[in-house]
C-alpha cells in the first residue's frame, strides 16, 4: 500500500518546526511503527535525519509510542497503543498526518519525541506505597473483594502514555492521576497514605502545569487501555474528603 | 463551578415556575401578585442577591478555569484533531466558556429588560401600576408583553434558550462527576435527569416569547 505522511518534524525544543510530506510504500501486516521503521529506512539511506519517535516494548504495555495520527492520540483503533495499530485500518492512498502529543507540560524534544518527566514527577510525588509488604505473600493470604480487586486492576492497566493529556481540550491529566490514586487507594496496603497521595499528586499535577479536568471524557474515549472517567470521580471524591480530614497541614 | 452550576440550576426551576404564571389567562392577575411578593420579601430578596453573587462567581471562576486550561494546552495546538467523548457532547463540554458568555450577556440584557425596570424604572413612564383590589402592584406583566412583541427580541431569547440547554446538556452531569459523586446506580439516572432537565427548562423559558408573541403581535 502506498500511503502519504505529514509528519511534524522539529530539530530540539527550540525549533518552531513545520509538517515535511513524505511517500512511504507499506503493507497491511506492518504495525505502525514499522511502518515508520520503513520510512527511516529509507531517510537513513538518503542520509538525511530519520523521524525521532519514542517507542520500547512495541507490545502496547511500556506506554512510550507517543503520537497523535490524524488527532488521535494512538491513531483511529480504541483500546490500541500506536505500536499494535495495524496499517490494515488504514486503505492504500490515504494520507496520514502524525504529530506528537500536545500540551505545555509535554515540551517536545524532536520530531515526535516529548519530554513526559512531568508524570513521573507526579508519581513521585504519591504514586506509591511506603509499608513494608515484604516477601510475595500467598495471593488469599489479605481477602479483598472481588469488585473492589478488579476495580483496582483495571485501574492499574494504566501505562502512563499520556494520551489522556494529548486528546484533552485541556490538557489536563486527571485521568492518569485519578487511575494511579484508584489503583493504589482501593487496595489496603495503599489506603494507608490514600488523602496524603490525592493531595499530592493532584498539587504536583497543577505544579506541572497540567490543565484542570471539565468532564469531557476524551481522555476516556482516547485511553489505549480504556481508564474509566469513574476513577476521576472517585479522585475527586478522595481529593475533597482529604482536603477536609487530612491528618497534616 | 460544580457548586455554583447546582444552585443556577435549581434557581432556573424556580424562575420558570413563577414565569409561568404569565402563560394563565387572568391578564397577567397571578403574575403581578407573585412578582410584587418576590419583590417586597425579604427572604425572596436576600436568595436573591446569593442568585447575583453566584452568577457573578460561576463567571468569574469559569473564566479563570478557561484561561488556565487554555495556558495548559501550550501554544502550538495540532493541525489535525479529533475530540470524541464518552458520555456527553465534545462540542459543547468543549465550548462550555464561549456558551457561558452568551448566558453573561442574555442575563444582563434581560435583567436591564425587566428587572431593572422593575426596581428603578419610574413609575407611569417605564412601568404602570395595576390594583387588584389589594393595593397597587406593578405592571410587570405588560412590560413582558410589550418587549415580546418585538420580533427580534422573541428571536434573540429563544436562540439564548438554546445556549443555555447546550451549556446544561454537558453541566448538569458535569457537576456531579466533579463532586465525586459517580455510582453504578445513581449515574444513569443522574445522566437521563440531566437530558431531560437541559431539553424541558429551555424549552418551558422558550415557549413564553413565542406564545406571547403569537398572542399580541
Ligand atoms: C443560567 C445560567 C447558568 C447555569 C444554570 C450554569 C450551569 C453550569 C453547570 C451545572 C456547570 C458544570 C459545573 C461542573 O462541571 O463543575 C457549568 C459549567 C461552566 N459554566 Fe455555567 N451556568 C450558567 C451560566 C454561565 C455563565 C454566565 C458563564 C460565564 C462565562 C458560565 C461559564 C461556565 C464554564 C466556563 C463552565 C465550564 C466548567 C466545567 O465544565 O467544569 N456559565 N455551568
Ligand atoms: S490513563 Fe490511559 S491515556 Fe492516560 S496515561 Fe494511563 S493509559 Fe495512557
Ligand atoms: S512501544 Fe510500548 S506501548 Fe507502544
Amino acid at each position: 500500500m502506498k500511503l502519504t505522511l505529514k509528519v511534524w518534524r522539529q530539530k530540539n525544543a527550540k525549533d518552531k518546526g513545520h509538517f515535511e510530506t513524505y511517500q512511504v510504500t507499506a503493507n497491511e501486516h506492518m504495525s505502525f511503527l514499522e511502518m515508520l521503521d520503513v520510512l527511516n529506512e529509507s531517510l537513513i539511506s538518503e542520509k538525511k535525519d530519520p523521524v525521532y519517535f519514542d517507542h520500547d516494548c512495541r507490545e502496547g504495555i511500556c506506554g512510550t509510542c507517543s503520537m497523535v495520527i490524524n488527532g488521535q492520540p494512538h491513531g483511529p483503533m480504541q483500546g490500541t497503543t500506536a505500536c499494535q495499530l495495524h496499517m490494515r485500518h488504514f486503505k492504500d492512498g490515504n494520507t496520514i498526518t502524525i504529530e506528537p502529543f500536545r500540551a505545555k507540560a509535554f515540551p517536545v524534544v524532536k520530531d515526535l519525541v516529548v519530554d513526559r518527566s512531568a508524570f513521573d514527577r507526579i508519581m513521585q510525588a504519591g504514586g506509591y506505597i511506603s509499608v513494608d509488604t515484604g516477601q510475595a505473600v500467598d495471593g488469599n493470604s489479605i481477602p479483598i473483594g472481588k469488585e473492589t480487586a478488579a476495580k483496582a486492576f483495571d485501574a492499574a492497566a494504566c501505562i502512563g502514555c499520556g494520551a489522556c493529556v494529548a486528546a484533552c481540550p485541556n490538557a489536563s491529566a486527571m485521568l492518569f492521576v485519578s487511575a494511579k490514586v484508584s489503583h493504589l487507594g482501593l487496595l489496603p496496603q495503599g489506603k494507608v497514605e490514600a488523602k496524603r497521595r490525592a493531595l499530592n499528586m493532584v498539587h504536583q499535577m497543577d505544579e506541572e502545569g497540567f490543565g484542570m479536568c471539565s468532564n469531557v471524557t476524551a481522555c476516556e474515549a482516547e485511553c489505549p487501555k480504556e481508564i474509566s472517567v469513574d476513577n476521576i470521580a472517585r479522585l475527586n471524591r478522595e481529593y475533597i474528603g482529604a482536603a477536609f480530614t487530612a491528618d497534616e497541614k | 463551578m460544580s457548586l455554583t452550576g447546582i444552585f443556577l440550576i435549581l434557581f432556573l426551576v424556580v424562575h420558570l415556575a413563577g414565569n409561568l404564571q404569565l402563560l394563565s389567562n387572568d391578564g397577567g392577575q397571578s403574575f403581578n401578585v407573585y412578582a410584587d411578593f418576590m419583590a417586597n420579601n425579604p427572604l425572596i430578596q436576600f436568595i436573591s442577591k446569593g442568585n447575583f453573587f453566584f452568577i457573578l462567581l460561576h463567571a468569574v471562576v469559569g473564566t479563570g478555569l478557561w484561561l488556565t486550561n487554555r495556558s495548559a494546552r501550550g501554544g502550538q495546538g495540532y493541525a489535525v484533531k479529533v475530540t470524541k467523548a464518552t458520555n456527553t457532547n465534545a462540542g459543547f463540554a468543549k465550548n462550555m466558556w464561549f456558551l457561558g458568555v452568551i448566558i453573561f450577556v442574555f442575563i444582563v440584557v434581560h435583567l436591564a429588560q425587566f428587572w431593572f425596570q422593575m426596581k428603578f424604572g419610574e413609575v407611569g413612564a417605564d412601568v404602570v401600576m395595576v390594583n387588584y383590589g389589594d393595593g397597587d402592584v406593578k405592571d410587570l406583566y405588560a412590560l413582558v408583553a410589550a418587549t415580546f412583541t418585538n420580533l427580534p427580541f422573541v428571536i434573540f431569547y429563544v436562540v439564548c434558550m438554546v445556549v443555555i440547554a447546550f451549556h446544561l446538556w454537558h453541566g448538569f452531569q458535569s457537576a456531579f462527576q466533579t463532586i465525586g459523586w459517580n455510582h453504578p446506580k445513581y449515574t444513569p439516572i443522574i445522566a437521563f435527569l440531566g437530558k431531560a432537565y437541559s431539553i424541558l427548562i429551555p424549552l418551558g423559558f422558550a415557549i413564553i416569547p413565542i406564545i406571547f408573541y403569537l398572542n399580541h403581535a
